[in-house]
């Protein structure tokens, strides 16, 4: 995330320099870092992003090559297995380590584009509704509840019904799916904001709708949409890897963790390596944007502020 | 108290007719043909093709169609399935009991650990217990239920040879369904071992359904104490000299309990959704499952037919947790 810079100041040098308050940027990453959990979420975050970025140098093999005389070899440290598939391969002979790490992109990109997808439309969404009041609130906000009332992997599956399986159709439905908590969110905040004296001040001075609304109101609501945009990426990780696992998302051979674990029913008895690693994959990187989430809420909400 | 009743009720009948709306649409939505999804049969000639437009009545106006559509829904007419020419209403009832009995097993498993973790971390808080009590419940938030179950399986069914890995109960046993809840079913019935048999496939399937409720519960629960425990009344009672359990038991977990109640409906929709992953995993013949092979054999009237009755489950159990929250909680009931 581009809203945490790298180098902190020591906690003595931030009270020394108490008169002048700190560059909120700044304030912002000293209550980020001292959540020792936020931290670990940010660096595996990273780390998440490096290994996507490069994935074609660090993937020791192509995810879609198959060797047809090592199916089903153990990881490097157990017998049977040997250095050249660390992790060993899958039941049609897929390095698993090459295919995890081309997973990362993939997961990435799912979190990436469902995620701005729903929050481009679900901010405007409530920008309008939470700024023109009215009719066009409660419409799009009944709308908003019907939506809510369907639980999140039922609604996907449902577009997915429509749809039709693929990967494409997974991030709409993702992004769908989130839809509505950004626009009520955002609804919130707007109507929050727009009670206060500066709103009134920016229109007095001649400020038209537009200004308004994106200039004025929006980035004052920003704090709750940036928490709930990084909590957005470990549900649409997690939503997307439900959806490949029931064949209703990432199809075959795409290297997605969901779908690598679609088959692996067949293979707990035989192969653990084929059942554990994909899902240690997403447990990993979901644990790792929920504790930023957390950590970034706790730094951003005023009234948990010592 | 009525006129609360009657102002939340009143809500749920414009979701409901939302929900009805969207479910009439997706047949429409489908990219093909109505009437090719609907027969599930491909290049018919074109009499067929006109008698089986009009036999769906596809060939009316689209609002003529959805009030036709609404008032079948009403009278609990959800069209057949494709595949086995059962009514879906039908089907529905007959699976629906196996996944109210997961469902309400998971949410036990959840409430029986999750209570009490979530309580001794509030108590002892800022020790290592409170640390991996929120650790855990935060990893269990973060799992992917289908990789958890497969690991369950792994370690439970596989490893230890302790648990089945599929189905309600052994073959074995052919029980008649009286009630449709297994556990209720395979005691009615006096055979030796079949609850034995029907309690050990239902363990797992709970576990793992029951993993995010537990955490959600255990989150909830440990930061609703905390509250609580700052309380002006929390001090009083302490300081009139009741017992620590006392003071922890009666005043302040009964005030703690308020927002966990509203936690615990909000996860209806969490163990619905749960449910179509385990089941599908457990082979649990469930409504989840069944959702799912619709979905996969594009039989549409199921799919329009499952996601509507789920949907309608949800709705009516948060108005239900709406009008128990006010019951709890005078405030709520005079304010709205």
């Amino acid at each position: 995330m581009s809203t945490v810079p790298n180098p902190a100041p020591p906690p003595v040098a931030v009270a020394a320099m108490a008169q002048v308050p700190p560059h909120p940027v700044r304030e912002l990453w000293n209550y980020f870092s001292q959540n020792r959990g936020a931290v670990i979420g940010l660096v595996t975050v990273v780390a998440l992003i490096v290994m996507a970025l490069l994935a074609n140098l660090i993937a020791p093999y192509s995810p879609i090559e198959q060797y047809r005389d090592a199916t089903l070899v153990p990881p490097m440290w157990q017998a049977g297995g040997s250095a050249k598939f660390i992790l060993g391969t899958d039941p049609v002979g897929r390095d698993i380590l090459s295919r995890l790490i081309h997973g990362t992109r993939l997961s990435l990109v799912i979190g990436l584009v469902s995620v701005t997808l729903s929050l481009t439309i679900g901010v405007m969404l409530g920008l309008v509704a939470g700024y023109f009041r009215g009719i066009v609130e409660v419409a799009l906000m009944r709308l908003m509840d019907i939506m809510l009332a369907l639980p999140s992997l039922l609604l996907a599956v449902a577009v997915v019904a429509i749809l039709g399986p693929g990967l494409m159709n997974a991030m709409y439905a993702i992004a769908i799916v989130m839809l509505p908590h950004y626009a009520r969110q955002t609804r919130a905040a707007v109507i929050g904001e727009m009670q206060k004296d500066y709103v009134n001040a920016s229109r007095i001075a001649g400020a038209g709708t537009l200004r308004l609304m994106f200039n004025c109101i929006l980035p004052n609501c920003a704090a709750p949409l940036i928490v709930q945009a990084t909590l957005g990426f470990s549900s649409a990780i997690l939503d997307a890897a439900a959806l490949g696992f029931l064949g209703l998302g990432a199809q075959p051979p795409t290297p997605e963790w969901g779908s690598m674990l679609a088959s692996a029913l067949e293979f707990i008895q035989s192969a653990w390596w084929v059942v554990t690693f994909p899902g240690l994959a997403i447990l990993i990187s979901v644990l790792a944007f929920n504790l930023m989430g957390d950590g970034l809420r706790d730094a951003l909400d005023p009234k948990l502020k010592r | 108290m009525f006129g609360f009743l009657l102002r939340r009720a009143g809500l749920v009948i414009p979701t409901f007719l939302g929900i009805t709306l969207l479910v009439f649409s997706l047949i429409h939505m489908i990219p093909g043909d109505a009437v090719e999804a609907m027969s599930g049969e491909r290049g018919m000639d074109a009499a067929r093709y006109a008698r089986l437009l009009h036999q769906f009545g596809l060939d009316r106006p689209l609002y003529v169609q959805y009030f036709d559509y609404l008032w079948h829904v009403l009278r609990g007419d959800l069209g057949r399935s494709l595949t086995t020419q059962e009514p879906v209403f039908h089907e529905f009832l007959t699976l629906f009991p196996a996944t109210i009995e997961l469902s309400v097993c998971a949410m036990m498993v959840a409430l029986g650990i999750g209570l009490p973790a979530g309580m001794l971390a509030a108590l002892k808080r800022n020790t290592v217990l409170d640390y991996s009590v929120m650790g855990v419940s935060l990893t269990g938030y973060s799992m992917p239920v289908f990789w958890w179950a497969l690991l369950l399986i792994m370690l439970f069914s596989v490893t230890l040879g302790w648990t089945p890995v599929s189905g309600r109960i052994d073959i074995v046993f052919d029980l008649p369904p009286v009630t449709g809840f297994m556990l209720i079913d395979s005691l009615l019935s006096g055979e030796p071992g079949a609850f034995k048999s029907a309690l050990s496939h239902l363990v797992l399937p709970a576990i793992a359904l029951g993993t995010i409720p537990l955490a959600v519960v255990a989150r909830m629960t440990r930061s609703a104490m905390l509250e609580v425990l700052r309380e002006d009344y929390v001090r009083t009672a302490r300081a009139k000299g009741l017992s620590r359990w006392r003071v922890i038991g009666v005043h302040a977990l009964r005030n703690a309990l308020i927002p966990v109640i509203t936690v615990i409906g909000l996860q209806v929709g969490t163990l619905l959704a749960g449910a179509i992953l385990t089941e599908t995993i457990f082979s649990w013949p469930g409504i989840g499952k069944w959702l799912v092979e619709a979905i996969r054999r594009r039989d549409y009237p199921v799919v329009q037919g499952g996601i509507l009755l789920s949907a309608t489950i949800i709705i009516v159990v948060n108005l239900v947790v709406d009008v128990l929250y006010g019951v709890i909680n005078p405030r709520i009931r005079h304010s709205t």
